[in-house]
């Protein structure tokens, strides 16, 4: 799949597809989860109830990034596409997986 | 890839930016609380505009994300005309169904 | 004793294979100077192409351990790894022998986008005086310096996940004549760079911009493209 030499804007593009797929995945069950409450709010309990578990926890943190992630990343494609070129992309996408790291982290003091 | 399709998707994109704001401190701030269902629909139900946000949110990241993975399906998975097409609608679809679903559960 | 480079080089056609070749090591070696050297010394069966040997004619292009470059001007100290050199055809293009591709598909795509000057006036007009210094001049002269060397396109992603894409190198012209002020064909062009294989698959991935011996940036092309392209949809 890895064109010629995985130089830092090609794994940052991945980052950003690879995010996307995943929270494309996600998205539908999150639905289906939040869905439970039409039948009233011990079903969705029951459901966030089977949350509370560290690997769902840690889960939660990867989706929190990966939600970061994709969003700060295609700011700077909009940027990109919508006004003048600015070079520095490598620092702007850089600083774009730090501060969703940083967000994610936000969440994940909290979580657990 | 063509000019109506990028034009929907960077338009979503754009659109969906305020919304995933609001929608990680919301969830920053609500995690600290613990998570249970009368946390969140304590929040959401009887929300008029809880309900136009999630809404607007379900219909905007259907389409973004059908027309993302419409190019992911064409690009790493060699699916193109009529069948990636296909994919991508009744994807939204599902998306905009169950999304539809959920808010519906939430703020009713 | 003389130090060697050990040197595989691709032989045949898209189901070919590496061979093994020592090659004396010299001083400021290129790597075309490299595959010369195989072919008048070690194997006159070698098929590859050059001309000018200085960086202006973009024949000499090939994949050189696993990145697309200009071999004339690629030193072989700057690009062996490990002390090997793996010399193979341009990606994104058929085989048709050893380290030469078919560049049909690459021109055909030039065309395809309307990369090409369409003409608005006759011998008998005046020579339109056009400023170096405007805005359009400026993004028009920084991307037209490409020798259609078909390292972009080798490198790039877009075009080997999508048979339609037109690709880095046309759609970098194509932006050069959007910027023309004396070019009569901007809404061919932009109908061209708008539709199936046009502008807006590129991902911005900047494989073209990172690689283009010219240091070029398509990639910043493009993104006037895509600019300009819903500005005339509107």
């Amino acid at each position: 799949m890895s064109g010629p030499r995985t130089h830092f804007l090609w794994r940052a593009a991945m980052l950003h597809r690879i995010s996307g797929v995943l929270l494309a995945i996600f998205l539908p069950l999150h639905f289906l989860m939040l869905g439970l409450a039409i039948r009233g709010a011990d079903a969705l309990d029951g459901a966030l109830a089977w949350t509370e578990t560290v690997p769902v926890k840690i889960a939660e943190f990867g989706l929190v990034f990966l939600l970061a992630v994709h969003l700060a990343g295609g700011l700077r494609i909009l940027v990109l596409e919508n006004f003048q070129w600015r070079d520095g992309q490598k620092t702007l996408a850089a600083a774009a997986i730090g501060v969703s790291f940083i967000v994610a982290m936000l969440f994940g003091l909290r979580v657990l | 890839m063509n000019a109506r399709l990028y034009y929907w998707q960077r338009m979503t994109a754009g659109l969906m930016v305020p919304l995933i704001a609001v929608h990680l401190v919301t969830m920053i701030y609500a995690i600290g609380n613990g998570l249970s269902a009368a946390e969140i629909l304590g929040r959401t139900q009887g929300s008029l505009i809880w309900g136009l946000f999630y809404g607007g949110f379900v219909v905007a990241a259907s389409v973004h994300a059908a027309i993302g993975v419409r190019t992911v399906i064409g690009e790493w998975f060699g699916l193109r005309g009529k069948v990636q097409n296909a994919f991508a609608v009744i994807f939204c679809v599902v998306l905009l169904g169950l999304g539809g679903r959920a808010v519906v559960a939430v703020v009713m | 004793m003389t130090k060697t480079l050990q040197v595989s080089i691709w032989r045949g056609g898209a189901d070919g294979d590496y061979q093994s070749f020592e090659v004396p090591a010299k001083a400021n070696q290129t790597v075309l100077d490299v595959v010369t050297w195989v072919q008048r010394h070690a194997d006159a069966t070698l098929a590859y192409r050059f001309a000018c040997r200085v960086g202006m004619c973009g024949s000499c292009a090939m994949m050189v351990n696993g990145e697309p470059r200009w071999t004339c001007r690629s030193h072989v100290s700057s690009v062996i790894r490990d002390g090997e050199l793996k010399l193979a055809p341009l990606a994104n293009l058929p085989v048709i022998r050893d380290l030469t591709v078919d560049m049909t598909t690459f021109f055909d795509k030039w065309q395809r986008a309307e990369a090409r000057f369409h003409p608005s006036k006759t011998r008998h007009d005046e020579v339109p005086a056009i400023k170096p210094d405007t805005p359009a001049r400026k993004m028009a002269d920084a991307a037209v310096e490409c020798i259609n060397c078909g390292v972009c396109y080798a490198a790039c992603d877009t075009v080997r996940w999508n048979g339609d894409y037109l690709g880095p190198a046309a759609l970098n012209r194509a932006w050069t004549l959007v910027n023309d002020e004396r070019d009569a064909g901007a809404k061919q062009r932009l109908a061209a760079v708008s539709g199936t294989g046009g502008c807006y698959n590129c991902h911005s991935h900047q494989s073209c911009q990172v690689f283009c011996p010219k240091a070029l940036n398509p990639t910043r092309s493009i993104a006037g493209l895509k600019r300009a392209g819903l500005a005339a949809k509107s």
